[in-house]
C-alpha cells in the first residue's frame, strides 16, 4: 500500500515536470517526484513487526528481527543530493528573476 | 491538450510499474521481506568480512564495525567511500549556488523592524538548536541522526539568526576556511588509514564496546568532520540566498 502511494506521488511529480510552466513549480515537482521515490525505495526494505536497524537497550542481540538497514542508508545519500540539486535548481530560478523579472518560462524573452 | 497527453503517460506509466511489481518475483510483497536472504544481514550482524560472532547491545567487544546504529554502520563506515562522494555532491552544489549569485555584498533587509525581545530571544533559541545539532552529530553512532542531519541543525539555527535580525550577517570567510580544512580532513583520514591498513577509509581505530558514546572507531570522527562541512555548506547557502548584488 505505502509502494503504491510512493509510487503516485512519483506519477504526481512527473505529472507537476511535464505540465508546469513556472519554474518553482517545476522545482518543487521535482521534490515531490523524490519525496515518492525515497517512499517507495524505503518501503522495498520494510520487515512486518520488524526492529528499527539499532541496536539499543530495547533491541540487545542481532537474533531479533531488523528492519532492512542497506535501503535507508541509500536514502539518505538520495535525500542530500535533493538537498543539493534544490538548492542549484533555486540558485538558477533567482538568477533568472533578477534578469526577466518573472518565474514564468512564457512570458520570458519578450523585452 | 498537453494536459490531456500527459495525464495519459503518467498513467499508463504509473500503471506499468504498478502492475510490474505486483507479478515481480524478485522484489516480495510490503512487509514479507526475508532479510536472511539478502546482503544486509551480513551489515546487521557485522560479519561482511567472515567470521561469526554474536552482537549484544552494551557487551560486544571489537566488531568488525562498532556503531550500535546499523545505517551509520554502512553510511560511515562500510560505505564511507561512497558517503567522501556524496560530500562531493554537496560542496560542488554549494560551489555553483556561490558562482550562480555571485560576490552579493549585501543582505536582503526584512519586512519589518525586529524588536529587543525577538534578537534576544533567538539569539537564546539559537544556542539551543546549536547544541541539539552538535548533539546529534556526536551521538550519530548510537541513536537516529548523526553528520548531515546535524549539520542541517546547525545551519537551521544561522537561518534563525538571519531571519531574527536585520543586521545580523555570518562571516562567510570562516565558513569557507571550516568546510575546506574539513574536505581536507576527510580525505587525510582515508590516507592514514591507507598507510596504517592498507585500504583506503577503513576503520583503523579500536572500536570498543558496542553502544558506548566511546566506541566504533573512526565513525564519531568522520561524522564530526562531515558535520561540520554540511553545517557551513548550507549556512553558505542560506547567505547567498539572503543577499543581493549592490554596494553594502
Amino acid at each position: 500500500m505505502i509502494q503504491i502511494a510512493g509510487i503516485l506521488l512519483m506519477m504526481l511529480g512527473l505529472y507537476g515536470i511535464l505540465t508546469n510552466r513556472n519554474i518553482i513549480k517545476i522545482i518543487v515537482s521535482l521534490n515531490i517526484l523524490e519525496i515518492g521515490l525515497n517512499i517507495f525505495i524505503i518501503s522495498i526494505g520494510f520487515v512486518r513487526a520488524g526492529e528499527a536497524p539499532l541496536f539499543s537497550s530495547e533491541a540487545k542481540s542481532n537474533a531479533l528481527v531488523f528492519v532492512d538497514p542497506l535501503p535507508q542508508a541509500l536514502v539518505l545519500t538520495a535525500i542530500v543530493i535533493g538537498v543539493g540539486t534544490t538548492a542549484l535548481g533555486l540558485a538558477f530560478a533567482k538568477q533568472i528573476y533578477a534578469k526577466y523579472q518573472t518565474f514564468e518560462l512564457d512570458e520570458m524573452g519578450e523585452e | 491538450m498537453k494536459k490531456f497527453l500527459s495525464i495519459v503517460f503518467v498513467l499508463i506509466l504509473g500503471g506499468l510499474i504498478i502492475n510490474h511489481l505486483a507479478s515481480n518475483n524478485l522484489i516480495p510483497r510490503f512487509g514479507d521481506v526475508v532479510l536472511t536472504d539478502r546482503v544486509s544481514d551480513a551489515y546487521i550482524d557485522r560479519d561482511v568480512n567472515g567470521g561469526d560472532e554474536d552482537v549484544a547491545f552494551g557487551e560486544s567487544e571489537d566488531l568488525e564495525s562498532g556503531a550500535a546504529n546499523t545505517v551509520t554502520a554502512i553510511v560511515a563506515d562500510y560505505r564511507s567511500f561512497d558517503t567522501l562522494g556524496e560530500v562531493t555532491v554537496l560542496f560542488v552544489s554549494s560551489l555553483g549556488v556561490a558562482l550562480l549569485l555571485g560576490q552579493s555584498k549585501r543582505r536582503i533587509g526584512l519586512e519589518f523592524k525586529p524588536n529587543f525581545m525577538l534578537k534576544i530571544g533567538s539569539r537564546a533559541l539559537f544556542a539551543i538548536i546549536l547544541m541539539t545539532g552538535v548533539y546529534v552529530i556526536l551521538h550519530g553512532h548510537l541513536t537516529p541522526g548523526g553528520g548531515f542531519p546535524g549539520g542541517v541543525m546547525i545551519a537551521s539555527s544561522m537561518l534563525l539568526l538571519y531571519l531574527a535580525d536585520d543586521e545580523f550577517r555570518a562571516k562567510m570567510r570562516g565558513f569557507k576556511v571550516l568546510e575546506s580544512m574539513m574536505g581536507l580532513l576527510y580525505i587525510a583520514l582515508g590516507l592514514i588509514a591507507l598507510f596504517i591498513s592498507g585500504v583506503f577509509l577503513e576503520n583503523f581505530m579500536d572500536n570498543g564496546t558496542l553502544g558506548t558514546l566511546f566506541s566504533a572507531g573512526m565513525i564519531p570522527l568522520v561524522y564530526s568532520i562531515i558535520g561540520l562541512k554540511v553545517g557551513s555548506e548550507i549556512s553558505s547557502v542560506i547567505d547567498h540566498f539572503l543577499s543581493e548584488e549592490g554596494a553594502s
